[in-house]
Protein backbone atom coordinates (compact mmCIF):
# COMPACT_ATOMS: atom_id res chain seq x y z
CA UNK A 1 0.00 0.00 0.00
CA UNK A 2 2.78 2.44 0.75
CA UNK A 3 4.55 3.31 -2.48
CA UNK A 4 8.03 1.83 -2.66
CA UNK A 5 10.39 4.42 -1.37
CA UNK A 6 13.77 3.67 -2.81
CA UNK A 7 16.88 4.50 -0.87
CA UNK A 8 19.52 6.28 -2.85
CA UNK A 9 22.29 5.48 -0.47
CA UNK A 10 24.85 4.27 -3.00
CA UNK A 11 27.74 2.81 -1.06
CA UNK A 12 30.49 5.33 -1.25
CA UNK A 13 33.10 5.00 -3.92
CA UNK A 14 35.49 7.04 -1.79
CA UNK A 15 36.89 4.09 0.08
CA UNK A 16 38.21 2.51 -3.09
CA UNK A 17 40.51 5.16 -4.46
CA UNK A 18 41.84 6.22 -1.04
CA UNK A 19 44.35 3.36 -1.07
CA UNK A 20 46.05 4.54 -4.23
CA UNK A 21 46.38 8.15 -3.26
CA UNK A 22 49.86 9.25 -2.04
CA UNK A 23 50.15 9.98 1.68
CA UNK A 24 48.61 13.25 2.72
CA UNK A 25 50.66 15.88 4.54
CA UNK A 26 48.94 14.94 7.78
CA UNK A 27 49.70 11.25 7.34
CA UNK A 28 53.39 11.96 6.66
CA UNK A 29 53.52 14.15 9.75
CA UNK A 30 51.76 11.59 11.92
CA UNK A 31 54.05 8.78 10.81
CA UNK A 32 57.15 10.76 11.62
CA UNK A 33 55.65 11.78 14.95
CA UNK A 34 54.83 8.18 15.77
CA UNK A 35 58.30 6.91 14.95
CA UNK A 36 59.85 9.62 17.14
CA UNK A 37 57.58 8.79 20.12
CA UNK A 38 58.48 5.13 19.77
CA UNK A 39 62.22 5.85 19.80
CA UNK A 40 61.96 8.08 22.85
CA UNK A 41 59.88 5.50 24.73
CA UNK A 42 62.39 2.76 23.88
CA UNK A 43 65.41 4.79 24.93
CA UNK A 44 63.95 5.90 28.25
CA UNK A 45 62.80 2.37 29.12
CA UNK A 46 66.25 0.95 28.36
CA UNK A 47 67.88 3.60 30.52
CA UNK A 48 65.66 2.84 33.51
CA UNK A 49 66.03 -0.91 33.21
CA UNK A 50 69.77 -0.62 32.75
CA UNK A 51 70.02 1.52 35.87
CA UNK A 52 68.07 -1.01 37.93
CA UNK A 53 70.13 -3.93 36.68
CA UNK A 54 73.31 -2.06 37.48
CA UNK A 55 72.28 -0.74 40.90
CA UNK A 56 70.32 -3.51 42.63
CA UNK A 57 73.23 -5.99 42.74
CA UNK A 58 75.23 -3.26 44.49
CA UNK A 59 72.96 -3.45 47.55
CA UNK A 60 74.51 -5.28 50.55
CA UNK A 61 71.81 -7.97 50.84
CA UNK A 62 71.44 -8.75 47.14
CA UNK A 63 73.42 -11.98 47.06
CA UNK A 64 71.27 -13.40 49.86
CA UNK A 65 68.02 -12.37 48.18
CA UNK A 66 69.24 -13.82 44.92
CA UNK A 67 70.06 -17.14 46.53
CA UNK A 68 66.74 -17.55 48.34
CA UNK A 69 64.30 -16.01 45.83
CA UNK A 70 65.88 -16.34 42.40
CA UNK A 71 67.59 -19.67 42.70
CA UNK A 72 67.88 -21.19 39.22
CA UNK A 73 68.43 -24.87 40.12
CA UNK A 74 65.60 -24.89 42.66
CA UNK A 75 63.29 -23.24 40.17
CA UNK A 76 64.12 -25.92 37.60
CA UNK A 77 63.42 -28.64 40.10
CA UNK A 78 60.13 -27.34 41.51
CA UNK A 79 58.56 -25.81 38.40
CA UNK A 80 57.02 -29.01 36.94
CA UNK A 81 55.24 -29.86 40.21
CA UNK A 82 53.97 -26.30 40.42
CA UNK A 83 52.58 -26.51 36.91
CA UNK A 84 50.84 -29.80 37.74
CA UNK A 85 49.33 -28.23 40.86
CA UNK A 86 48.17 -25.27 38.81
CA UNK A 87 45.93 -27.58 36.82
CA UNK A 88 43.90 -27.90 40.04
CA UNK A 89 43.51 -24.10 40.19
CA UNK A 90 42.27 -24.06 36.64
CA UNK A 91 39.81 -26.85 37.34
CA UNK A 92 38.38 -25.03 40.35
CA UNK A 93 38.14 -21.86 38.27
CA UNK A 94 36.36 -23.69 35.47
CA UNK A 95 33.62 -25.14 37.62
CA UNK A 96 33.17 -22.00 39.70
CA UNK A 97 32.86 -19.59 36.76
CA UNK A 98 29.59 -20.88 35.25
CA UNK A 99 27.98 -21.19 38.70
CA UNK A 100 28.99 -17.60 39.45
CA UNK A 101 27.54 -16.33 36.18
CA UNK A 102 24.20 -18.05 36.68
CA UNK A 103 23.87 -17.16 40.35
CA UNK A 104 25.02 -13.58 39.73
CA UNK A 105 22.43 -13.11 37.00
CA UNK A 106 19.65 -14.60 39.14
CA UNK A 107 20.55 -12.26 42.00
CA UNK A 108 20.60 -9.25 39.67
CA UNK A 109 17.16 -10.19 38.33
CA UNK A 110 15.83 -10.67 41.87
CA UNK A 111 16.97 -7.19 42.79
CA UNK A 112 15.04 -5.83 39.82
CA UNK A 113 11.64 -7.39 40.49
CA UNK A 114 9.05 -4.86 41.50
CA UNK A 115 6.18 -7.19 42.36
CA UNK A 116 5.30 -6.95 46.07
CA UNK A 117 4.71 -10.70 46.15
CA UNK A 118 8.36 -11.24 45.36
CA UNK A 119 9.60 -8.63 47.81
CA UNK A 120 11.19 -11.26 50.09
CA UNK A 121 13.28 -12.37 47.11
CA UNK A 122 14.47 -8.83 46.58
CA UNK A 123 15.29 -8.42 50.22
CA UNK A 124 17.19 -11.70 50.24
CA UNK A 125 19.21 -10.73 47.16
CA UNK A 126 20.07 -7.34 48.65
CA UNK A 127 21.16 -8.87 51.95
CA UNK A 128 23.16 -11.55 50.15
CA UNK A 129 25.13 -9.07 48.06
CA UNK A 130 25.66 -6.74 51.02
CA UNK A 131 27.03 -9.55 53.17
CA UNK A 132 29.34 -11.24 50.70
CA UNK A 133 30.60 -8.02 49.19
CA UNK A 134 31.44 -6.77 52.65
CA UNK A 135 33.51 -9.74 53.85
CA UNK A 136 37.07 -10.29 52.57
CA UNK A 137 37.08 -13.37 50.31
CA UNK A 138 39.68 -15.00 52.49
CA UNK A 139 37.39 -14.82 55.55
CA UNK A 140 34.48 -16.31 53.62
CA UNK A 141 36.74 -19.16 52.60
CA UNK A 142 37.96 -19.77 56.14
CA UNK A 143 34.52 -19.57 57.71
CA UNK A 144 32.84 -21.85 55.19
CA UNK A 145 35.83 -24.08 54.60
CA UNK A 146 36.31 -24.87 58.29
CA UNK A 147 32.75 -24.28 59.47
CA UNK A 148 30.63 -26.44 57.20
CA UNK A 149 32.79 -29.62 57.26
CA UNK A 150 32.54 -29.26 61.04
CA UNK A 151 28.91 -30.37 60.72
CA UNK A 152 30.41 -33.84 60.37
CA UNK A 153 28.85 -34.89 57.09
CA UNK A 154 30.06 -37.95 55.23
CA UNK A 155 32.67 -38.40 52.53
CA UNK A 156 31.93 -36.29 49.48
CA UNK A 157 30.27 -33.62 51.62
CA UNK A 158 33.24 -32.75 53.76
CA UNK A 159 35.69 -32.08 50.95
CA UNK A 160 37.61 -28.82 51.23
CA UNK A 161 37.51 -28.53 47.42
CA UNK A 162 33.73 -28.44 47.58
CA UNK A 163 33.42 -25.89 50.35
CA UNK A 164 36.32 -23.80 49.14
CA UNK A 165 34.60 -23.59 45.77
CA UNK A 166 31.28 -22.79 47.40
CA UNK A 167 32.90 -19.92 49.29
CA UNK A 168 34.39 -18.53 46.07
CA UNK A 169 31.04 -18.87 44.31
CA UNK A 170 29.21 -17.06 47.12
CA UNK A 171 31.69 -14.19 47.20
CA UNK A 172 32.08 -13.74 43.46
CA UNK A 173 28.41 -14.14 42.58
CA UNK A 174 27.74 -11.12 44.78
CA UNK A 175 30.33 -9.07 42.85
CA UNK A 176 29.09 -10.29 39.52
CA UNK A 177 25.46 -9.62 40.40
CA UNK A 178 26.36 -5.99 41.04
CA UNK A 179 27.98 -5.80 37.62
CA UNK A 180 24.89 -7.30 35.98
CA UNK A 181 22.62 -5.00 37.96
CA UNK A 182 24.55 -1.93 36.84
CA UNK A 183 24.29 -3.21 33.27
CA UNK A 184 20.53 -3.73 33.53
CA UNK A 185 20.03 -0.29 35.02
CA UNK A 186 22.15 1.32 32.32
CA UNK A 187 19.66 0.37 29.61
CA UNK A 188 17.64 3.44 28.78
CA UNK A 189 14.03 3.64 29.89
CA UNK A 190 12.92 4.23 26.30
CA UNK A 191 13.90 0.64 25.48
CA UNK A 192 11.48 -0.59 28.11
CA UNK A 193 8.75 1.78 26.86
CA UNK A 194 9.28 0.59 23.30
CA UNK A 195 8.95 -3.03 24.29
CA UNK A 196 5.98 -2.58 26.61
CA UNK A 197 4.11 -0.50 24.02
CA UNK A 198 4.24 -3.54 21.74
CA UNK A 199 2.48 -5.60 24.38
CA UNK A 200 5.52 -7.49 25.67
CA UNK A 201 5.16 -8.39 29.35
CA UNK A 202 7.62 -7.30 32.02
CA UNK A 203 9.45 -10.60 31.95
CA UNK A 204 9.50 -10.79 28.15
CA UNK A 205 10.92 -7.27 28.07
CA UNK A 206 13.60 -8.24 30.57
CA UNK A 207 14.48 -11.42 28.75
CA UNK A 208 14.48 -10.28 25.12
CA UNK A 209 15.29 -6.57 25.32
CA UNK A 210 17.01 -5.58 28.55
CA UNK A 211 19.24 -8.51 29.50
CA UNK A 212 20.77 -9.15 26.05
CA UNK A 213 21.80 -5.51 25.84
CA UNK A 214 23.00 -5.42 29.45
CA UNK A 215 25.21 -8.48 28.96
CA UNK A 216 26.91 -6.96 25.94
CA UNK A 217 27.62 -3.86 27.93
CA UNK A 218 29.14 -5.59 30.98
CA UNK A 219 31.41 -8.13 29.32
CA UNK A 220 34.63 -6.15 29.93
CA UNK A 221 34.04 -5.46 33.67
CA UNK A 222 32.86 -9.07 34.06
CA UNK A 223 36.10 -10.37 32.60
CA UNK A 224 37.97 -8.20 35.09
CA UNK A 225 36.18 -9.98 37.91
CA UNK A 226 37.10 -13.33 36.42
CA UNK A 227 40.77 -12.43 36.23
CA UNK A 228 40.55 -11.70 39.96
CA UNK A 229 38.79 -15.00 40.53
CA UNK A 230 41.63 -16.77 38.73
CA UNK A 231 44.01 -15.39 41.32
CA UNK A 232 41.76 -15.83 44.34
CA UNK A 233 41.41 -19.54 43.67
CA UNK A 234 44.84 -19.78 45.30
CA UNK A 235 43.29 -18.68 48.62
CA UNK A 236 41.63 -22.08 48.86
CA UNK A 237 45.05 -23.45 49.77
CA UNK A 238 44.38 -22.16 53.29
CA UNK A 239 41.78 -24.85 53.92
CA UNK A 240 43.71 -27.77 52.51
CA UNK A 241 43.58 -28.53 48.79
CA UNK A 242 46.97 -28.95 47.20
CA UNK A 243 46.84 -26.37 44.49
CA UNK A 244 49.69 -24.22 43.29
CA UNK A 245 50.14 -21.96 46.33
CA UNK A 246 50.04 -24.95 48.69
CA UNK A 247 52.51 -26.84 46.51
CA UNK A 248 54.81 -23.83 46.53
CA UNK A 249 54.58 -23.72 50.33
CA UNK A 250 55.50 -27.40 50.57
CA UNK A 251 58.48 -26.90 48.27
CA UNK A 252 59.52 -23.82 50.18
CA UNK A 253 59.73 -25.84 53.38
CA UNK A 254 61.47 -28.71 51.66
CA UNK A 255 64.25 -26.56 50.15
CA UNK A 256 64.13 -23.83 52.83
CA UNK A 257 64.00 -21.43 49.91
CA UNK A 258 61.45 -18.94 48.58
CA UNK A 259 62.09 -19.56 44.89
CA UNK A 260 58.98 -21.79 44.49
CA UNK A 261 56.83 -18.75 45.33
CA UNK A 262 58.51 -16.81 42.56
CA UNK A 263 57.85 -19.77 40.29
CA UNK A 264 54.15 -19.72 41.24
CA UNK A 265 54.02 -15.98 40.59
CA UNK A 266 55.52 -16.53 37.13
CA UNK A 267 52.90 -19.17 36.32
CA UNK A 268 50.07 -16.83 37.36
CA UNK A 269 51.51 -14.00 35.28
CA UNK A 270 51.77 -16.22 32.21
CA UNK A 271 48.01 -16.59 32.38
CA UNK A 272 46.79 -13.29 33.82
CA UNK A 273 48.86 -10.86 31.75
CA UNK A 274 47.35 -12.00 28.44
CA UNK A 275 43.93 -12.01 30.12
CA UNK A 276 44.20 -8.45 31.41
CA UNK A 277 45.61 -7.24 28.07
CA UNK A 278 42.61 -8.77 26.36
CA UNK A 279 40.17 -7.12 28.77
CA UNK A 280 41.87 -3.74 28.28
CA UNK A 281 41.55 -4.23 24.57
CA UNK A 282 37.83 -4.97 24.89
CA UNK A 283 37.31 -1.98 27.16
CA UNK A 284 39.05 0.49 24.92
CA UNK A 285 37.14 -0.86 21.96
CA UNK A 286 33.89 -0.34 23.86
CA UNK A 287 34.98 3.18 24.82
CA UNK A 288 35.82 4.04 21.23
CA UNK A 289 32.50 2.65 20.07
CA UNK A 290 30.47 4.67 22.57
CA UNK A 291 32.37 7.94 22.70
CA UNK A 292 33.62 8.49 19.19
CA UNK A 293 37.22 9.20 18.27
CA UNK A 294 39.79 10.27 20.80
CA UNK A 295 40.39 13.97 21.13
CA UNK A 296 43.95 15.23 21.16
CA UNK B 1 -22.04 4.56 17.74
CA UNK B 2 -19.48 4.10 20.50
CA UNK B 3 -16.38 6.16 19.86
CA UNK B 4 -13.17 4.23 19.18
CA UNK B 5 -11.48 6.09 21.98
CA UNK B 6 -13.04 8.18 24.67
CA UNK B 7 -11.13 10.23 27.21
CA UNK B 8 -13.28 11.36 30.09
CA UNK B 9 -11.87 14.06 32.36
CA UNK B 10 -8.37 12.55 32.48
CA UNK B 11 -6.04 13.88 35.16
CA UNK B 12 -2.38 13.08 35.56
CA UNK B 13 0.27 14.53 37.80
CA UNK B 14 3.89 13.73 38.47
CA UNK B 15 4.37 14.29 42.19
CA UNK B 16 2.88 17.67 42.90
CA UNK B 17 3.17 18.76 39.30
CA UNK B 18 -0.18 18.51 37.57
CA UNK B 19 0.39 17.78 33.87
CA UNK B 20 -3.05 16.82 32.53
CA UNK B 21 -5.93 18.72 34.06
CA UNK B 22 -9.14 17.20 32.84
CA UNK B 23 -8.78 16.07 29.25
CA UNK B 24 -11.98 14.94 27.54
CA UNK B 25 -12.24 13.99 23.90
CA UNK B 26 -14.10 11.52 21.70
CA UNK B 27 -12.29 9.94 18.80
CA UNK B 28 -14.37 8.19 16.16
CA UNK B 29 -13.28 5.09 14.24
CA UNK B 30 -10.82 6.12 11.49
CA UNK B 31 -10.57 9.62 12.79
CA UNK B 32 -7.20 11.39 12.86
CA UNK B 33 -6.61 13.87 15.65
CA UNK B 34 -3.58 16.14 15.78
CA UNK B 35 -2.52 17.57 19.14
CA UNK B 36 -0.52 20.74 18.95
CA UNK B 37 0.73 22.97 21.70
CA UNK B 38 3.92 24.38 23.09
CA UNK B 39 6.62 22.26 24.65
CA UNK B 40 5.63 20.94 28.05
CA UNK B 41 1.90 21.31 27.42
CA UNK B 42 1.40 17.57 28.00
CA UNK B 43 1.14 16.07 24.49
CA UNK B 44 3.51 13.18 25.10
CA UNK B 45 2.04 12.50 28.52
CA UNK B 46 -1.44 12.33 27.01
CA UNK B 47 -0.39 9.77 24.40
CA UNK B 48 1.56 7.74 26.96
CA UNK B 49 -1.55 7.64 29.15
CA UNK B 50 -3.64 6.27 26.28
CA UNK B 51 -1.00 3.55 25.79
CA UNK B 52 -1.11 2.88 29.56
CA UNK B 53 2.59 3.62 29.83
CA UNK B 54 1.53 6.13 32.48
CA UNK B 55 -1.34 5.40 34.83
CA UNK B 56 -3.87 8.20 35.18
CA UNK B 57 -4.90 9.66 38.52
CA UNK B 58 -8.51 10.45 37.76
CA UNK B 59 -11.07 10.14 34.97
CA UNK B 60 -11.23 7.23 32.56
CA UNK B 61 -10.08 6.11 29.12
CA UNK B 62 -12.33 3.91 27.02
CA UNK B 63 -11.38 1.78 24.02
CA UNK B 64 -14.45 0.58 22.10
CA UNK B 65 -16.53 1.45 25.14
CA UNK B 66 -14.41 -0.59 27.55
CA UNK B 67 -12.66 1.18 30.40
CA UNK B 68 -8.97 0.43 29.87
CA UNK B 69 -7.76 2.73 32.64
CA UNK B 70 -9.33 0.75 35.48
CA UNK B 71 -6.71 0.25 38.18
CA UNK B 72 -5.40 -3.28 38.29
CA UNK B 73 -6.25 -4.07 34.68
CA UNK B 74 -3.57 -5.99 32.75
CA UNK B 75 -2.20 -3.45 30.26
CA UNK B 76 -0.57 -5.93 27.88
CA UNK B 77 -3.66 -6.99 25.85
CA UNK B 78 -4.64 -3.32 25.48
CA UNK B 79 -1.20 -2.33 24.25
CA UNK B 80 -1.40 -5.02 21.58
CA UNK B 81 -4.34 -3.13 20.10
CA UNK B 82 -2.77 0.32 20.37
CA UNK B 83 0.52 0.94 18.55
CA UNK B 84 2.82 3.72 19.61
CA UNK B 85 5.73 5.37 17.82
CA UNK B 86 8.04 7.61 19.78
CA UNK B 87 9.97 10.76 19.03
CA UNK B 88 13.29 9.03 19.59
CA UNK B 89 12.97 5.88 17.59
CA UNK B 90 13.94 3.48 20.41
CA UNK B 91 14.42 0.53 18.11
CA UNK B 92 16.15 -2.44 19.74
CA UNK B 93 19.81 -1.91 18.84
CA UNK B 94 20.85 -5.53 19.36
CA UNK B 95 18.36 -6.86 16.81
CA UNK B 96 18.21 -6.61 13.05
CA UNK B 97 15.41 -4.67 11.38
CA UNK B 98 13.64 -7.95 10.67
CA UNK B 99 13.94 -9.09 14.30
CA UNK B 100 12.73 -5.71 15.56
CA UNK B 101 9.59 -6.02 13.49
CA UNK B 102 8.90 -9.74 14.01
CA UNK B 103 9.68 -10.03 17.74
CA UNK B 104 6.33 -8.96 19.20
CA UNK B 105 4.09 -10.91 16.78
CA UNK B 106 6.16 -14.01 17.54
CA UNK B 107 6.38 -13.58 21.33
CA UNK B 108 3.10 -11.84 22.09
CA UNK B 109 0.66 -13.00 19.41
CA UNK B 110 2.18 -16.46 19.32
CA UNK B 111 2.76 -16.51 15.57
CA UNK B 112 5.34 -19.04 14.44
CA UNK B 113 8.78 -17.61 13.78
CA UNK B 114 8.38 -18.22 10.06
CA UNK B 115 4.97 -16.64 9.91
CA UNK B 116 6.02 -13.56 11.89
CA UNK B 117 9.11 -13.12 9.74
CA UNK B 118 7.36 -13.39 6.43
CA UNK B 119 4.72 -10.95 7.63
CA UNK B 120 7.51 -8.64 8.83
CA UNK B 121 9.27 -8.83 5.46
CA UNK B 122 6.06 -7.80 3.73
CA UNK B 123 5.69 -4.79 6.01
CA UNK B 124 9.32 -3.82 5.64
CA UNK B 125 8.94 -4.00 1.87
CA UNK B 126 5.80 -1.90 2.01
CA UNK B 127 7.76 0.80 3.81
CA UNK B 128 10.48 0.63 1.16
CA UNK B 129 13.18 -0.91 3.34
CA UNK B 130 13.56 -4.38 1.82
CA UNK B 131 17.29 -4.02 1.31
CA UNK B 132 17.77 -3.06 4.97
CA UNK B 133 15.87 -5.94 6.56
CA UNK B 134 19.01 -7.70 7.78
CA UNK B 135 20.87 -4.59 8.87
CA UNK B 136 21.00 -3.17 12.37
CA UNK B 137 19.23 0.05 13.41
CA UNK B 138 22.43 2.08 13.82
CA UNK B 139 23.25 1.45 10.16
CA UNK B 140 20.10 3.28 9.08
CA UNK B 141 19.32 6.96 8.57
CA UNK B 142 16.91 8.62 11.00
CA UNK B 143 14.08 8.48 8.47
CA UNK B 144 14.66 4.80 7.83
CA UNK B 145 14.78 4.10 11.56
CA UNK B 146 11.50 5.88 12.09
CA UNK B 147 9.92 3.87 9.27
CA UNK B 148 11.14 0.68 10.94
CA UNK B 149 9.60 1.88 14.23
CA UNK B 150 6.29 2.35 12.42
CA UNK B 151 6.58 -1.09 10.82
CA UNK B 152 7.32 -2.58 14.24
CA UNK B 153 4.06 -1.15 15.59
CA UNK B 154 2.05 -2.08 12.50
CA UNK B 155 3.22 -5.68 12.75
CA UNK B 156 0.89 -6.07 15.72
CA UNK B 157 -2.08 -5.08 13.55
CA UNK B 158 -3.11 -2.30 15.92
CA UNK B 159 -6.53 -0.70 15.76
CA UNK B 160 -5.20 2.66 16.87
CA UNK B 161 -1.83 4.34 16.34
CA UNK B 162 -0.32 6.94 18.64
CA UNK B 163 2.40 8.97 16.97
CA UNK B 164 4.43 11.22 19.25
CA UNK B 165 6.30 13.84 17.22
CA UNK B 166 7.66 11.16 15.00
CA UNK B 167 9.42 13.61 12.69
CA UNK B 168 10.88 16.07 15.17
CA UNK B 169 14.21 14.24 15.48
CA UNK B 170 14.65 14.06 11.71
CA UNK B 171 16.55 16.20 9.23
CA UNK B 172 14.06 18.20 7.14
CA UNK B 173 14.74 16.19 4.00
CA UNK B 174 13.87 12.96 5.77
CA UNK B 175 10.52 14.16 7.13
CA UNK B 176 8.69 13.57 3.86
CA UNK B 177 9.34 9.84 3.66
CA UNK B 178 7.92 9.32 7.14
CA UNK B 179 4.87 11.50 6.56
CA UNK B 180 4.13 9.54 3.39
CA UNK B 181 3.70 6.47 5.56
CA UNK B 182 1.25 8.29 7.83
CA UNK B 183 -0.77 9.46 4.81
CA UNK B 184 -0.97 5.89 3.67
CA UNK B 185 -2.20 4.76 7.09
CA UNK B 186 -4.92 7.36 7.00
CA UNK B 187 -6.10 6.30 3.59
CA UNK B 188 -6.46 2.80 5.02
CA UNK B 189 -8.72 4.05 7.75
CA UNK B 190 -6.38 3.85 10.74
CA UNK B 191 -7.53 5.72 13.82
CA UNK B 192 -4.64 7.94 14.86
CA UNK B 193 -3.71 10.37 17.60
CA UNK B 194 -0.65 12.38 16.80
CA UNK B 195 1.36 14.99 18.61
CA UNK B 196 3.15 17.19 16.13
CA UNK B 197 4.99 20.41 15.53
CA UNK B 198 4.44 20.13 11.77
CA UNK B 199 1.54 22.55 11.34
CA UNK B 200 1.35 22.03 7.59
CA UNK B 201 1.06 18.31 8.09
CA UNK B 202 -1.54 18.64 10.86
CA UNK B 203 -3.55 20.86 8.52
CA UNK B 204 -3.35 18.34 5.72
CA UNK B 205 -3.93 15.07 7.50
CA UNK B 206 -6.00 15.71 10.62
CA UNK B 207 -9.77 15.53 10.78
CA UNK B 208 -9.58 17.63 13.90
CA UNK B 209 -6.78 19.70 15.39
CA UNK B 210 -6.71 20.12 19.17
CA UNK B 211 -4.78 22.79 20.97
CA UNK B 212 -3.29 21.70 24.28
CA UNK B 213 -2.26 24.32 26.80
CA UNK B 214 -0.98 23.57 30.29
CA UNK B 215 -2.69 20.21 30.42
CA UNK B 216 -6.05 21.28 29.04
CA UNK B 217 -7.62 21.14 25.60
CA UNK B 218 -8.51 24.72 24.82
CA UNK B 219 -10.13 24.04 21.47
CA UNK B 220 -10.67 21.29 18.96
CA UNK B 221 -11.87 21.98 15.45
CA UNK B 222 -11.45 21.11 11.79
CA UNK B 223 -8.11 22.23 10.36
CA UNK B 224 -9.76 24.85 8.15
CA UNK B 225 -11.53 26.32 11.13
CA UNK B 226 -8.59 25.94 13.46
CA UNK B 227 -5.94 27.61 11.35
CA UNK B 228 -8.02 30.40 9.85
CA UNK B 229 -10.40 31.18 12.64
CA UNK B 230 -9.12 30.13 16.07
CA UNK B 231 -11.52 31.15 18.79
CA UNK B 232 -9.28 31.07 21.81
CA UNK B 233 -6.82 33.83 22.45
CA UNK B 234 -4.07 31.40 23.50
CA UNK B 235 -4.48 29.54 20.24
CA UNK B 236 -4.20 32.77 18.29
CA UNK B 237 -1.02 33.65 20.14
CA UNK B 238 0.45 30.20 19.59
CA UNK B 239 -0.36 30.24 15.88
CA UNK B 240 1.10 33.69 15.56
CA UNK B 241 4.35 32.58 17.19
CA UNK B 242 4.49 29.59 14.88
CA UNK B 243 3.82 31.77 11.85
CA UNK B 244 6.56 34.17 12.87
CA UNK B 245 8.95 31.26 13.24
CA UNK B 246 8.08 30.36 9.65
CA UNK B 247 6.62 26.98 10.46
CA UNK B 248 3.17 27.48 9.01
N1 LIG C 1 8.15 11.09 34.12
C1 LIG C 1 7.96 12.39 34.44
N2 LIG C 1 8.22 12.83 35.67
C2 LIG C 1 8.04 14.12 36.02
N3 LIG C 1 7.59 15.06 35.18
C3 LIG C 1 7.30 14.70 33.92
C4 LIG C 1 7.47 13.35 33.49
N4 LIG C 1 7.11 13.26 32.18
C5 LIG C 1 6.73 14.51 31.83
N5 LIG C 1 6.82 15.38 32.86
C6 LIG C 1 6.48 16.80 32.86
O1 LIG C 1 5.20 16.92 32.31
C7 LIG C 1 5.11 18.07 31.49
C8 LIG C 1 4.54 17.70 30.14
O2 LIG C 1 5.48 16.88 29.48
P1 LIG C 1 5.22 16.29 28.03
O3 LIG C 1 6.41 15.48 27.70
O4 LIG C 1 3.91 15.61 28.03
O5 LIG C 1 5.15 17.59 27.17
P2 LIG C 1 5.04 17.73 25.59
O6 LIG C 1 3.86 18.54 25.30
O7 LIG C 1 5.13 16.40 24.96
O8 LIG C 1 6.32 18.57 25.27
P3 LIG C 1 7.29 18.48 23.98
O9 LIG C 1 6.62 19.22 22.90
O10 LIG C 1 8.53 19.17 24.46
O11 LIG C 1 7.50 17.04 23.69
C9 LIG C 1 6.49 18.66 31.40
O12 LIG C 1 6.54 19.80 32.22
C10 LIG C 1 7.39 17.59 31.95
O13 LIG C 1 8.44 18.17 32.68
MG1 LIG D 1 6.61 15.37 23.79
Amino acid sequence: MVPEMSDHSGTSSLSQDSTQRPLSRRQVFERRQKRRSLLIALASSLAVIGLLVALIPQTPGWYKVKRSFFNGPILDETFPALLRAFVKDIQIFLWCAPCILVLGMLLAICRNVRSPLLFPLRLFAAAYTDIFRGIPVILTILLIGFGVPGLGMDRPWNSPYLWGSVALILAYSSYVSEVFRAGIESIHESQRAGARSLGLSTSQTLRHIIIPQAIRRVIPPLMNDFVSLQKDVALISLIGPIEILRQAGIDKSKYANFTPYVGAAIIFLLLTIPETRFVDHLMSRERRRTSGTAVR
Amino acid sequence: MTPKILLDDVHKSFGTRSVLKGISIEVAQSEVIAFIGSSGSGKSTLLRCVNLLESIDDGAIFLDGVDISAPGLNPDPVRQRIGMVFQSFNLFPHMTVLQNVSLAPHKVLGQSKKESESHARELIARLGLSDRADGYPDQLSGGQQQRVAIARSLAMNPEVMLLDEITSALDPELVGEVLDVVRELKSNGMTMLLATHEMGFAKEIADRVCFLHEGQILECSSPAEFFTNPTHQRTQQFLQRVTEAGRL
